[in-house]
């Protein structure tokens, strides 16, 4: 009964909470991070150094107005923000965040369930998030809206294709789908795939940015474009929640790529015995070190590289991610059979 | 009633709901909201009859593929009216019912009278990808190899067919 | 009555969403929901195949789902595709308005 009922629920309490104020306090941590590249300070007023901005920011967005335009369809234009919240969030499911380990006497896996077919759960569920922006434009009944979410949504679409292409690679090396047995797989073969597989990391992770319209793939919610794109017309809480999804959207690349290509909770060099001193950090402060790697480095491509221009970004994603993906499935297919 | 039973209400009341509002809704894009709720819950229910690789594959391409598809072509074809000017909608509709109560009584019957016990559960869970992917590779790798060709086809197809004249 | 889900529970839930569907298709009149009801009358042989792969511990019948759906998407490609055509040249999705072979 509790292994079946209350351990799960309390796994996902504690990675709700934990998700839910991560995702807030990336907002200042991405103020912060453009604002040392860019020789200032960020926030500093609210708290000590600026610490306590994001309470200031939700309080803000929960009493401010909720506006709905006329003629735009009322119950679509409610749900739009949900189910672009809601896959980013389950995702979590899946996601390892560490071995086995002993609390109070009772194994507990720190992962909320092991799915036999993790990866693809992974893939289908991020595919629903493109109808939250559909959506959102649609709803709005307004041009600007409706046009930046038709693009926005073709771009998703288009590199769904080439992630999946990257998956399909790892899947290849690792020999299983579910994500614990990848762990396992780069712990017994030695080697995280991240060195024996770089063109995939590569193109996984620009493949990531533009999962996520992040710059400088994102060119449906530049403000200087199409005056802020599919959620021109939200405020207040809706709009918090499109802002919610983009960051919890960020943190689920960022996982998804740590247990591929990074080893997840393994320590770096498991089988040295000389460096087995690093196994006194526990396996999931080195799954959030690495995935705190990987968002640092997404919001450090934000303060440096300038957007991409729509037919570039659609070039970019069929004419050179598609092929190299496919070619990546061909060489690691080829090489696992014959090694 | 075992909790398997229960189960399966649930999701199939779910399915049932929502397809109805799929043929009766007024609104297109509502129609195609409730075909992807439809999906989804196919899709749990295949997750309950231990096909966790059907249901995945289920969500990723009809409710993350198709679906979207037509919502863009819903976008793209703009209708000057949203309800359908009826020359006699109701006695289409009568009629549509009563061949559809028909053929479904008959069904009904047919089915409950040759009921039949469901199987021990097995061991060898035949819903695991490792299954699926041997009999798809070994017997069944001709119909992969067409069904591939046929998908490039409608691919080539659907740019052509789509494509604006200049 | 029943105490386990046999396969004849899966046959009427699948019998049930196939006639949803062909109700679709017989009273609508616009040819998105056509197509739509079209994708419930697969959704509905799918639920069997599955329901049969699961009373006879065989693969075969998620194999024969698997490529129902792959036949589906090329399906519903191809037949957007011609729907955006004819709306290019009719103007019209009712399908009531598209009854003459040539004009």
């Amino acid at each position: 009964m509790i292994d079946a009922i209350v351990l799960p629920l309390l796994k996902i309490l504690v990675v709700l909470n934990a998700v839910l104020v991560g995702v807030t306090f990336m907002v200042l941590l991405e103020r912060k991070v453009i604002a040392w590249a860019q020789a200032r300070l960020g926030p500093m007023r609210v708290g000590p150094y600026g610490m306590l901005q994001p309470i200031a920011d939700v309080l803000k967005l929960m009493v401010k107005e909720d506006i709905t335009p006329a003629k735009a369809d009322k119950w679509v234009f409610t749900a739009a923000p949900m189910i672009a919240l809601i896959p980013a969030l389950i995702v979590f499911a899946v996601v390892p965040f560490g071995p086995e380990v002993s609390i109070f006497g009772r194994r507990v896996t720190l992962a909320i369930t092991d799915l036999n077919v993790g990866l693809l759960y992974v893939v289908s569920v991020t595919s629903i998030g493109v109808y939250g922006i559909i959506l959102a434009g649609w709803a709005s009944n307004s041009k600007f809206p409706l046009l930046a979410s038709l693009r926005a949504s073709a771009q998703l679409i288009s590199y769904e294709v080439a992630v999946t292409m990257i998956l399909v690679s790892m899947v290849v090396s690792a020999g299983t789908l579910s994500m614990a047995g990848i762990i396992d797989a780069q712990y017994q073969q030695g080697v995280w795939y991240a060195f024996a597989q770089p063109l995939a990391f590569v193109v996984f992770f620009i493949g990531g940015l533009a999962e996520t319209n992040r710059a400088p793939f994102d060119m449906p919610e530049a403000e200087q474009e199409l005056t802020g794109g599919f959620h021109t017309e939200y405020s207040g809480m809706r709009f918090a929640l499109f802002f919610l999804a983009e960051y919890a959207n960020m943190i689920v690349v960022s996982c998804v790529a740590t247990t591929l290509f990074l080893g997840g909770w393994l320590q770096p060099f498991p089988n040295v015995s000389a460096l087995s001193f690093l196994g006194f950090v526990p396996g999931w402060m080195w799954f959030l070190g690495k995935t705190f790697v990987f968002l640092y480095v997404f919001l450090w491509i934000r303060a440096t590289l300038p957007r991409y221009r729509y037919d570039q970004l659609m070039r970019i994603g069929w004419k050179v991610l598609i092929p190299l993906g496919i070619a990546n499935v061909v060489v690691s297919a080829v090489l696992k059979v014959l090694l | 009633m075992t909790s398997g039973l229960i189960t399966f209400y649930a999701v199939g009341a779910l399915i049932v709901v929502f397809a109805l509002l799929v043929v009766t809704s007024r609104n297109t894009v509502h129609s195609i909201l409730y075909l992807v709720a439809d999906f989804l819950a196919v899709a749990l229910l295949y997750a309950t009859m231990n096909s966790m690789f059907v249901a995945t594959i289920q969500i990723l391409v009809y409710a993350g593929g198709i679906v979207v598809l037509y919502l863009f072509v819903v976008m793209l074809v703009k209708q000057k009216s949203e309800s359908e000017l009826a020359s006699d909608p109701r006695r289409r509709n009568v009629i549509g019912g009563i061949l559809v109560a028909a053929v479904l009584g008959e069904l009904v019957v047919l089915g409950v009278s040759n009921a039949i016990s469901p199987a021990a559960p097995s061991v060898n869970a035949p819903g695991g990808v490792e299954n699926v992917a041997m009999a798809l590779f070994t017997d069944y790798l001709i119909p992969f190899e067409v069904v591939s060709i046929l998908l490039l086809v409608a691919m080539v197809g659907a740019i052509i067919l789509a494509r604006r004249e200049i | 009555m029943m105490g386990e889900v046999s396969p004849t529970h899966y046959m009427m839930l699948s019998a049930v969403l196939f006639m949803i569907g062909v109700f679709g298709v017989v009273t609508r009149r616009n040819i998105i929901i056509i197509f739509m009801s079209i994708e419930l009358i697969l959704n509905a042989v799918n639920i069997n195949l599955i329901a049969f792969s699961l009373q006879w511990d065989n693969s075969v019948g998620q194999v024969f789902a698997l490529f129902v759906i792959a036949v589906a998407a090329a399906e519903a490609a191809v037949g957007l595709g011609i729907i955006l055509a004819l709306y290019r040249n009719k103007e019209t999705i009712n399908i009531d308005e598209m009854n003459v072979m040539k004009w």
